[in-house]
């Protein structure tokens, strides 16, 4: 019997969760992926539920993953984009939160340009929040539901070698995955031009490589970052070009990692870019799985943020 | 059937009480001639899957080849807003479920509220050609309008008594114990070890 409890009342990154809440919300969404092979794929038991998605960016994958793990849950679910609301007119973050509340919204996913801005919401609202993914912060699911696959490949994260590749600068995904990692055991280095690795990363505890090839040996996982060429205010590597003929994942160089490393990548995937198609529809690539497990992630943490894993009251049977 | 108080801890059934219960039971699902070649066992956990996991041997010493299946009922519970604590557990129904006459299996059972949700779960994969339940004790005090087809001991006990099995697959040992009122919650005795989850029958 599992024994760990989840304390927390809100998911706003990898920095607050012990290894052995982080194992819970894997361990937890296994049975949740089990739901998508069945004819009925949805289970009643956040029925009268209503989730919030608060994105004040622009998301497909994320925002849809949350929508439809609330729904395999069957809790209703509303979404909130700044253009279509009174964002748009000016409402701050706490007032939209606090009118959603009103309308007795039972959890929030939010999703903003500024650190730390779930962690603000977080204080002031009553509801719990899930980080959707904020600034060059953290994105907590995203970095669960890579655990999460890298896990289902190789059975176990302790002592794995996993090379982070690209814009480690713009990426809260790189910096969920590092900590994440790091929580369960595994080694991380990362790759990238010194323009895109911000300075003080080996504090995270990784080792830091600017040629690829260096990097690449006995590596198991390597995970592949998007270019964010929306984020970029000036320029950081010459061209598009030559970024992809140093740093782009092909099948040469993934010879250099170990014969059964695995090629992820968060999404969207700016193909032959950041990954060559041969490799990116290969066997070896994991990045249609990663959006499977990531709703069977998203319930996992639904299901124990909003009551799978509160205190206990007294036993009645 | 017991009807009067129970003496606290009394072991209400022995390992050779519940092996010849449970072939009792296996004869008389056997004697219901419909569907058996249809036949599967599906345990809802923790107690039920083991228990479900000896009906299909003891049919296979009889003859009859039958599938076997989990649940773990936690996603379909009604009390998910006032339970904390709870861990979702496996669940596998690896054959088709359609057309299949479907035992469900337990341990105790009591309110009928996890029967309820064992019904709705098992109906999310297909539909079965029929559905029957067998419990290996009926202790009473139904809030469901649920009954067993198949029961190995019925108990007449009062709300504050408590009946738990315990099975050699994870307790070491068959037996079956009632507890009185004056042992519920007493801490630190042995009977009182498992998680909570288990004593939610």
């Amino acid at each position: 019997m599992n024994q760990v409890q989840f304390k927390q009342k809100h998911l706003l990154g990898l920095a607050e969760l012990s290894k052995e809440e982080i194992e819970l919300i894997l361990s937890t969404a296994v049975p949740m992926k089990q739901i998508f092979t069945r004819s009925v794929k949805k289970v009643p038991v956040l029925r009268g539920k209503t989730v919030v998605n608060l994105f004040y960016e622009p998301s497909t994958r994320t925002r849809t993953s949350f929508e439809i793990a609330a729904k395999r849950l069957s809790a209703d679910v509303i979404n909130v984009t700044p253009s279509t609301s009174s964002i748009s007119k000016g409402e701050s973050l706490v007032d939209t939160a606090k009118t959603l509340e009103a309308m007795n919204s039972d959890i929030i996913v939010v999703r903003h340009k500024a650190s730390g801005a779930p962690h603000f919401l977080a204080r002031r609202a009553s509801s719990p929040i899930i980080n959707g993914g904020d600034g060059f912060h953290e994105h907590p699911s995203q970095a669960l539901l890579d655990l999460f696959t890298i896990k289902e490949k190789k059975g176990d994260i302790k002592d794995l070698k996993i090379a982070i590749v690209g814009d480690i600068l713009h990426s809260r995904v790189s910096r969920s995955d590092i900590i994440g990692i790091h929580k369960l055991g595994g080694e991380v280095r990362v790759v990238g031009p010194p323009t895109l690795i911000p300075k003080d990363i080996e504090k995270l505890g990784c080792s830091v490589y600017h040629r690829l090839e260096d990097a690449l040996e006995g590596i198991d996982v390597i995970y592949c970052l998007r270019i964010q060429t929306e984020r970029q205010t000036h320029k950081l590597f010459p061209s598009v070009t030559e970024y992809t003929r140093l740093y782009a994942i092909n099948e040469a160089r993934l010879k250099l990692a170990k014969k059964d490393a695995i090629v992820m990548h968060p999404g969207p995937m700016n193909r032959g870019i950041e990954l060559s198609a041969d490799v990116a529809y290969s066997d070896r690539s994991t990045i249609t799985e990663q959006v499977t497990n990531g709703i069977a992630i998203r319930m996992a943490i639904f299901f124990l943020l909003l009551g799978g894993g509160r205190s206990v009251q007294e036993i009645t049977d | 059937m017991i009807d009067r108080p129970i003496q606290s801890p009394e072991i209400l059934m022995n390992n050779t009480d519940i092996e010849r219960v449970l072939l009792r039971m296996s004869h008389e699902i056997l004697e219901q001639k419909d569907h058996l070649n249809d036949l599967a066992f599906v345990g809802i956990k923790t107690r039920g899957e083991y228990l479900a996991h000896r009906f299909v041997s003891l049919v296979k010493g009889m003859g009859v080849r039958a599938d076997f299946g989990t649940l773990d009922i936690t996603l379909y519970r009604d009390d998910f807003d006032t339970l904390g604590d709870l861990t979702v557990g496996e669940t596998d129904l690896l054959f088709d479920v359609a057309g299949k006459r479907i035992i469900l299996v337990d341990d105790v059972l009591h309110s009928g509220r996890t029967i309820r949700a064992a019904l709705d779960q098992i109906i999310d994969f297909g539909r079965p050609a029929k559905i029957e339940l067998a419990c290996l004790v009926d202790r009473g005090g139904r809030e469901l309008p649920i009954t067993a087809n198949y029961v190995g001991q019925t108990y007449q006990i009062s709300s504050d008594e408590y009946i738990q099995v315990r099975l050699s697959e994870v307790d070491g040992e068959d037996q079956v114990i009632g507890f009185s009122k004056d042992h519920r919650g007493a801490k630190g005795h042995k009977y009182f070890s498992h998680s909570r989850k288990d004593l939610n029958n």
